[in-house]
């Protein structure tokens, strides 16, 4: 592989390109699923292949091809300059990079149990177990189950004399039970929705994660929620359990702190930001209790935004977003931290492949822990909901106006978790939303979840992000918006 | 499968009848399917009136089914030697030996014949980089012309599909394919176009740059309108990205499993009696292949008729467990979905923009919808927000752009609330799949919050 990006670097740089750097990725996945008593996808993948990006004359050029002999690779090279070239007919200034120290590195995440080695009739085993389970219980009308892993081999040279081998194992595990009764379809899943809970390990996540244990009572509130009462519509107080807390972050503070958005260059798709340049270090983004950092390192735990180096060969950091409540720092690369005068990058910039060029993407976005257990800030609550699992998610193109619903909830009455609530929705504008926030749990409630189905960019790019989040309480927010009018 | 400099790579039918030989030759499977993608892509990509990002792809993806014992199974892989295809059927076959028998699971389909579509441009296929940037510079010198900022895309291309198994089964698809969206940034505004094709000359990028300088400079300085039930005028975008999440619903395995809003709904009026909805692959608008992920022959399938759910669309194994006969909309196996028409055409009237709007007292005008998603599955509520150029209607006339809105709104309802409708046109936008679709004016479409743009 090596050899390979070395062969693109040396064809950019006789073709004119000022700078260079090639990525060649080995990405193997592995999907199973289940579906009422049968087998659902069972498929792997492979795909192998290099990109190269390069500056000429100023401006950006990028391709990428899976036919890794030397002719290819030469073509390949020629042609990213070549694109650089026609790119710089419509430049305004040459493309400026913040200045990064070359970086020679082999890093390997923690992996215990490789999951390319469990059998894939173990894997299946468990999945249909978990289906049983489901199915069990009268009114489930659909039991689904899955297992996704995921090893990304990747070497990345630039001209400026980076060379860094990554390799990365990623897990994901997770179970959806349907139920469709009268005129209603509701769904539970665990432990999350859309997928499950991802992480940068191996199959010791599926272990932990227990799903033949939870899938009974999950499936149980499936069929329950139809005999509960609607979400009420009106101002609450809030408790979000984390793995919808997870998502909220990552819509209302991870998307705003991108540079690139902030900066216009996703006018166009993604949208942008209303964390303009002049509110850095002044805007009250949120409540003084309130800390969040973007951070790769493995300190942070493994998440789906943890690596060594990202895709410009920039060294992971911790990057504080948020803290004690005001806006701190944003996500960038090199050419958009030079762009607003920043010394240097702060190591967002990933691809989803080798066939695609890198973007600022959250890393692990995560709400610092509180103090105290859930079962604690409930105590403290006299009159609110408490809302569990994502079911429905949108936020404008600058990310003020949100709204989620999420699949199941609990009215809190003077300090006690009391009737389901089917139906939960609760919207607002960002800001005021995290400033409304008054306790966050503790670290014993702190779960790092992974997004894995982040989209971004054109031609798009799905990114797995990490988010760790412990139910925090927000007060005073708009419930029930989603049924209103309807 | 040979490339040179500049020439965009690609796989010639007789290139992926090879592969599949060899396919054949190393698969010990009882039945072999073998899919062969060949992408060739650019993309050019502009903000702040200026090229920012430029790409290029080319990959060809060789994915084999193996059928062992009514089990069945996918690997795929893009390195294409012969060691590397030896590995992928072999692991194709040993993904299917590890799992329990599906009694369901049908024997693949022999050879079918295949209406012939014409989605090829040559021209298209082969766009420079050069003709994009060239393009994409008319298109910042008409945004500095009125102070706008532009940011967008151009992109061209092909695909190449070939679709074979062991009994015999051979089709072939080629579609270039261009695109160019714009949205035309003022200090206050926002106005958006976009268009997709298999040829990139009649993507008229003059034309849909203007319109999008037009919505955001006619959209200056925002006003609040309060939330509330109004009537609106959906642009075909608008329409088509709410449609989008109707299509896995109008599969038969979706209302079989009861995950489908149409679930118990089959044979009745869902909609106004002046909705028809077919799927139509032939429609001289309509992209995509001929045939499905089996290989069977896509049909035209009506849909909805005068406003009665008449029929879904069904792959094999579907049409198999509800006695229906298969009409060519299976995703390639194994999946969970089943099937989705993936070819929508709602019929549409005789109306003008100018006309709905002369006919409207009071509502608004919305060019595009953002970040939709499903609230409930049953009742088809959707949220969303409005973006890029909405606009307040008073006395039939567009007075002003006003700040953009959420909306909770049931898709259901709404196609009962149809009053109007222009001719349908081939609509893009950013949620779902290209639709032929008309302009529609709503009578009552719920907006529920405001943002502050």
């Amino acid at each position: 592989m090596k050899d390979q990006a070395q062969q693109a670097l040396d064809t950019a740089a006789a073709q004119g390109a000022t700078y260079a750097d090639a990525r060649v990725m080995d990405i193997r996945q592995r999907y199973l699923s289940t579906k009422n008593g049968q087998a659902g996808q069972v498929r792997d993948s492979h795909s192998l292949g290099i990109g190269i990006r390069v500056i000429a004359d100023g401006a950006w050029g990028f391709a990428s091809t899976q036919d890794l002999s030397r002719p290819s690779i030469d073509a390949a090279a020629a042609q990213a300059v070549e694109i650089a070239r026609a790119s710089a007919l419509c430049k305004k200034r040459n493309v400026r990079l913040a200045p990064e120290g070359k970086a020679i590195d082999h890093w390997e995440a923690a992996c215990k149990v490789d999951p390319f080695t469990i059998p894939v009739s173990t894997c299946l085993d468990l999945l249909l177990k978990v289906d049983a389970e489901l199915r069990k219980v009268k009114g489930v009308t659909l039991a689904e189950a899955a297992l996704d892993f995921r090893k990304i081999d990747q070497v990345f040279l630039s001209s400026e004399g980076s060379e860094i081998r990554q390799v990365k194992t990623q897990t994901g595990a997770g179970f959806v039970a349907t139920s469709f009764s009268g005129n209603e379809i509701q769904r539970r899943s665990y432990p999350n929705s859309f997928g499950g809970q991802y992480q940068t390990r191996g199959y010791e996540l599926v272990e932990e994660l227990d799903l033949l244990g939870h899938a009974p009572e999950i499936a149980e509130q499936a069929v329950a929620l139809h005999q509960c009462d609607q979400c009420p519509a009106g101002e609450k107080d809030i408790i979000l359990g984390s793995s919808q807390l997870g998502l909220q972050i990552h819509e209302s503070i991870g998307h705003p702190i991108e540079l690139d958005r902030v900066l216009g260059d996703e006018a166009n798709f993604a949208g942008m930001s209303f964390l303009t340049l002049d509110k850095l270090g002044k805007l009250k983004y949120a409540s003084d209790i309130v800390n969040v950092v973007a951070d790769a390192t493995v300190l942070h735990g493994p998440g789906l935004g943890t690596f060594a180096y990202d895709d410009e060969g920039v060294a992971a950091q911790c990057t504080p977003i948020i803290q004690n409540g005001l806006f701190a720092g944003y996500l960038t690369s090199r050419e958009s931290a030079a762009s607003i005068g920043q010394p240097r990058s702060s190591g967002a910039m990933r691809a989803d492949g080798w066939n695609r060029i890198p973007l600022i993407r959250m890393t692990n976005v995560s709400l610092l822990p509180g103090k105290g257990k859930l079962e604690d800030l409930i105590a403290d609550t006299n009159d609110g909901i408490y809302l569990e699992t994502n079911r429905s998610w949108s936020i404008d193109d600058r990310r003020y106006n949100f709204q989620f619903g999420t699949e199941i909830g609990w009215e809190i009455k003077h300090g006690k978790k009391t009737r389901m609530l089917k139906n939960p929705s609760y919207g607002g504008i960002t800001t005021e939303f995290w400033n409304s926030c008054d306790a966050i749990c503790g670290l014993e409630e702190w779960v790092l979840w992974g997004t894995p189905n982040c989209g971004k960019g054109q031609p798009m790019q799905t990114m797995g992000t990490g988010h760790g989040a412990s139910p925090a309480r927000f007060r005073k927010v708009k419930v029930g918006v989603a049924y209103q009018g309807n | 499968m040979k490339q040179q400099h500049n020439e965009p790579m690609t796989l010639s039918r007789q290139s992926a009848d090879e592969l599949f030989s060899k396919v054949l030759k190393y698969s010990r499977a009882e039945e072999t399917e073998a899919s062969v993608t060949g992408t060739s892509y650019s993309l050019t990509r502009f903000a702040n009136n200026t090229i920012h990002q430029n790409v290029s792809e080319e990959d060809i993806n060789l994915s084999v089914r193996a059928v062992a014992g009514q089990r069945t199974a996918r690997a795929s892989t893009n390195k294409l030697d012969d060691d590397s295809i030896r590995e992928v059927c072999e692991a194709a076959l040993a993904l299917a030996s590890l799992q329990p028998p599906n009694p369901d699971l049908l024997p693949m389909p022999g050879p079918q014949m295949y209406r012939a579509v014409d989605r090829y441009d040559g021209e298209t296929a082969q766009l420079s980089p050069q003709t994009r940037a060239e393009t994409v510079r008319k298109v910042i010198q008409r945004a500095e012309k009125d102070g706008l900022t532009a940011a967008g895309v151009f992109s061209s291309g092909c695909t190449v599909h070939a679709l074979y198994n062991s009994r015999g089964l051979a089709a072939f698809h080629e579609e270039s394919i261009s695109e160019f969206s714009v949205t035309m940034l003022g200090e206050t505004s926002s106005g958006w176009a976009k268009k997709t094709g298999p040829r990139h000359q009649a993507l008229d990028i003059d034309a849909l740059a203007d319109r999008a300088a037009r919505k955001a400079l006619r959209s200056r300085e925002p006003r609040e309108a309060p939330p509330g039930k109004y009537a609106v005028i959906l642009e075909p975008s608008a329409v088509m990205d709410l449609l989008g999440f109707l299509l896995l619903d109008f599969g038969g395995l979706s209302v079989y499993e009861k995950r489908s809003c149409f679930t118990g709904r089959v044979g009745e009026k869902v909609f106004g009696e002046n909705i028809q909805i077919r799927d139509d692959v032939f429609h001289p608008s309509s992209g995509g292949a001929p045939f499905d992920g089996e290989g069977v022959p896509r049909q035209r399938v009506s849909l909805v008729e005068n406003g009665v759910l008449k029929n879904l669309v069904y792959c094999r194994e579907t049409a198999h467990k509800m006695g229906a006969q298969p009409t060519g909309h299976g995703f390639p196996l194994p999946n969970e979905y089943g099937e989705a028409p993936l070819n929508l055409v709602v019929e549409g009237g005789h109306a003008s923009e100018e006309e709905m709007i002369r006919s409207t007292e009071r509502g608004l005008l919305v060019t595009r919808f953002w970040y939709i998603r499903e609230v409930d599955p049953y009742a088809k509520i959707l949220t969303g927000m409005t973006r890029d150029g909405t606009f307040w209607i008073e006395n039939g006339e567009v007075k002003y752009g006003v700040k953009n809105f959420r909306f909770n709104q049931s898709i259901i309802e709404m196609l009962n609330q149809v009053e109007m409708m222009s001719p349908s046109e081939r609509a893009a936008g950013e949620e779902s799949i290209e639709m032929v679709v008309p302009k529609m004016k709503i009578r009552e479409f719920n907006f529920s919050s405001l943002t502050k743009f």
